[in-house]
């Protein structure tokens, strides 16, 4: 098996978030820490599974490795977002974490209710926020198996 | 690290591993990431699922934080396991973390499928076996937003 990143397969993410200044130091925070990350930006719910399911302008879109989703977003909110990736038989075993200002107890309990796989606070500090994505880079793109099928575009 | 009012909290992990080395190498690695780790092991997959249902003299046993779930046990098969947690109402919202020596990709995708909470294979190195303990640790114990559900509090 063959790890993500290697021979020049480039690791596919979906940046689920309509705020300039966290895509922003998400994709810099990226860059910093591994240069094999494309990074793809939806910037609404309807963006992100237009993008997932290959609509419109977005018909060539990759599948990606890993979802990072916002809760809050225009269009169509996280919540239903992420509730429409684990009820979709292709899209389910993408593994997709919430990456959300909120540390309200009702939305982690919902989000893993919803098969979140996880679920991350946005530090309000710069340098932690740098030091989360790559946390997750070092988890989630180096240490965790992700379903190969997700390298096939 | 977790606290409520000042206070800090033990976190429960269950452990469901039938090798009693990856047992004990599990354990070693929990007390030197983090002392406010209470780790719990079950052997099997029937004695996992009655610790978490609190059956028989599990009675008393605390739910999760978060779970470490081998594949290949006996009595129950992991992947059961695993499906048991996430279709109970009760269960499904505690992290389940497979860690298993298969790095078959069937195996992944069906965790997947099976809603895993992420997927992590044994390495056979020691350090890097003491190292994953560690980052799972870092990750899910220290970055990541778990559901509170604890009561029982430590100083």
């Amino acid at each position: 098996m063959r790890p993500l990143g290697e021979d020049g397969m480039p690791i596919v993410v979906l940046l689920v978030e309509d705020s300039p200044g966290d895509v922003r130091l998400t994709q810099e925070a990226f860059r910093d820490a591994n240069r094999a990350v494309h990074l793809h930006v939806a910037s609404d719910g309807m963006e992100a599974m237009a993008f997932l399911k290959k609509q419109g302008a977005h018909a060539n879109a990759p599948r990606p490795d890993l979802i990072l989703l916002d809760l809050n977003l225009p269009k169509m909110d996280g919540r239903e977002v992420l509730a429409h990736i684990k009820a979709d038989g292709t899209l389910k075993t993408i593994p997709t974490v919430i990456l959300t200002t909120s540390d309200a107890e009702a939305d982690i309990v919902k989000s893993y209710q919803l098969q979140a796989n996880c679920y991350l606070t946005k530090p309000v500090q710069l340098v932690a926020f740098e030091s989360l994505v790559k946390s997750i880079n070092d988890f989630w793109l180096t240490k965790v198996k992700l379903p190969q099928q997700g390298q096939n575009g | 690290m977790k606290t409520i009012e000042g206070k800090y909290i033990l976190t429960d992990v269950l452990l469901v591993e039938d090798s009693p080395g990856d047992v004990r190498l599990t354990q070693e690695a929990f007390r030197d990431a983090n002392l406010l780790v209470n780790l719990h092991v079950a052997t099997d997959g029937a004695d996992a699922l009655a610790f978490l249902r609190r059956q028989g003299h599990h009675a008393d046993a605390p739910r999760p934080d978060l779970i470490l779930l081998d594949l290949n046990l006996p009595k129950m098969d992991g992947r059961q396991v695993l499906a048991h947690i996430k279709e109970d109402d009760a269960l499904k919202t505690i992290p389940t973390v497979i860690l298993t020596t298969s790095e078959a990709e069937a195996d992944i995708v069906r965790s997947y499928q099976l809603k895993a909470n992420c997927y992590l294979t044994k390495p056979v190195q020691l350090d890097e076996f003491e190292g994953l303990v560690k980052s799972i640790n870092d990750f899910w114990l220290t970055k990541a937003k778990l559901p509170q559900q604890r009561v029982s509090l430590a100083n």
